[in-house]
């Protein structure tokens, strides 16, 4: 327990079944300590159960999760994480300094200067009652009440779904230079794609339940190619395309497709060849729930990185 | 007090570590950032352009590789070379040529993508890519 694990998350086979079915199957990954982790998914793809399970407000049915070497089932965890849900439950009756006396009197690593310096540089009056604030404003407290617990891991859902582009801007840069600041790991669901292409240099990617990519951003994004050409055969997508590279997902307009592919090797000089953005690739795997999942070595559990037992 | 602030294209398609470099060699050779100068640190390029901090301390260390600038513990990211050259004669003489050739080319009916694309060529056939 003196060497700190390198690993922030380790999920294996971790797996929760609600009586309409399994709502996260067979999930295993680990995510790297330091990195700004994108949670990509549909709505009902189990980010939130994920979420859940990480903060223990949701028992899996199958598997372990680890927190820094820990398993989510010990209490010495909680103090070395933090989640914001979705609504950001604050209490709406309390003043901004009573929600952070709250934070002080809950926390025993509590950095009081750090909170009311975050509320302070959003011009957040600490004796205005919470229930007052425009939702830049909550959301600013919020974080303020997370980072103030001095957590190594950050647990963020869709933390800026309900802000206008103004707060929301504001608020990603705060969210990055603190955690830039502390050194805090951070893993956040989103649904704005084009965002997290600067902001997250990791990818958690699920669909029904399912695992479908894990790994550092610019080790997922440039393993694909959009190519297009000229349409053959059945489905448009020119057999030898097939038979040497994954196809991701391909459409066919007139005489042309299209195709996202996981090159196998290089690619003839037949087709035009593009390099995708991430919104690209992410779009493309949440299309196509069927396709072939794709996981970094480094993201795997007994992947390289790890000491050899 | 930081003196660049980064502007990231997400539609370029260019990495963002490599605009960051790019930016910072440009500055250099611009003289906005001369020998001395401190980077912004990757917390406040996060807090003003929403880039994660790690891809902001991969182009640091890009340049460092180049020996542009030089990390100092607990202090920053300072520019430890400068890139700016004084204009040179040279410099003004080609700068005729070049507008004399462009005189030509627009008479010959080319137009700025037909120059862009001959430019192009001829820069890659001298200097090609890395």
């Amino acid at each position: 327990m003196s060497d700190p694990s390198p690993w922030a998350i380790e999920a294996e086979g971790l797996g929760k079944k609600y009586r309409g079915g399994w709502a996260l199957r067979d999930c295993s990954f680990r995510l790297p300590a330091g990195h700004i982790c994108a949670l990509v998914g549909p709505n009902g793809a189990g980010k939130s159960t994920f979420l859940g399970t990480a903060t223990r407000l949701v028992e899996p049915t199958t598997g372990t999760l680890k927190l820094f070497g820990v398993p989510v089932s010990d209490p010495a965890v909680l103090s070395r994480v933090a989640f914001l849900a979705q609504d950001k439950p604050l209490y709406p009756r309390f003043t901004v300094a009573e929600t952070l006396r709250l934070g002080r009197e809950l926390n025993p690593r509590w950095d009081q200067a750090l909170a009311e310096r975050i509320v302070r540089s959003g011009s957040v009056s600490l004796d205005a009652r919470v229930g007052t604030l425009s939702g830049g404003q909550r959301t600013r407290v919020a974080f303020a009440l997370a980072f103030g617990k001095r957590p190594e891991l950050l647990l963020l859902d869709e933390p800026m779904s309900d802000l206008d582009p103004l707060a929301r801007h504001e608020l990603s840069g705060l969210l990055l230079a603190e955690a830039a600041e502390h050194g805090t790991t951070v893993l956040m669901s989103s649904h704005m794609l084009s965002e997290l292409e600067v902001m997250c240099d990791y990818l958690l990617v699920l669909a029904e339940g399912r695992l479908r990519m894990a790994g550092q951003t610019e080790e997922l994004v440039p393993a694909h190619l959009l190519v297009t050409g000229v349409a053959e055969g059945g489905d448009g997508v020119p057999e030898e395309l097939r038979r040497r590279h994954t196809v991701i997902e391909s459409r066919v307009t007139g005489r042309q497709f299209s195709a996202l592919i996981r090159p196998g090797g290089p690619v003839g000089d037949g087709w035009e060849t593009l390099a995708p953005s991430m919104e690209e690739v992410l779009l493309a795997y949440l299309r196509s729930p069927e396709a072939p999942g794709l996981i970094a070595d480094e993201a795997r559990v007994g992947g390289p990185g790890e000491a050899a037992a | 007090m930081s003196v660049v602030e980064f502007r990231i294209d997400r539609r370029s398609g260019v990495a963002t570590y490599l605009q960051i470099v790019q930016q910072v060699q440009q500055a250099l050779r611009l003289g906005i950032l001369v020998e001395g100068d401190r980077l912004p640190t990757a917390a406040q390029v996060a807090a003003t352009t929403k880039v994660n901090p790690n891809t902001t301390l991969k182009a640091y260390r890009e340049l460092e590789r180049e020996g542009l600038v030089e990390p100092r513990p607990g202090l920053g990211t300072f520019v430890s070379r400068t890139l700016a050259r004084p204009t040179s004669a040279a410099d003004d003489r080609l700068r005729e040529e070049l507008r004399t050739w462009m005189g030509r080319a627009h008479t010959e009916g080319l137009d700025r993508e037909d120059v862009r694309a001959l430019l192009n060529s001829v820069l890659q056939e001298r200097y090609p890519d890395a």
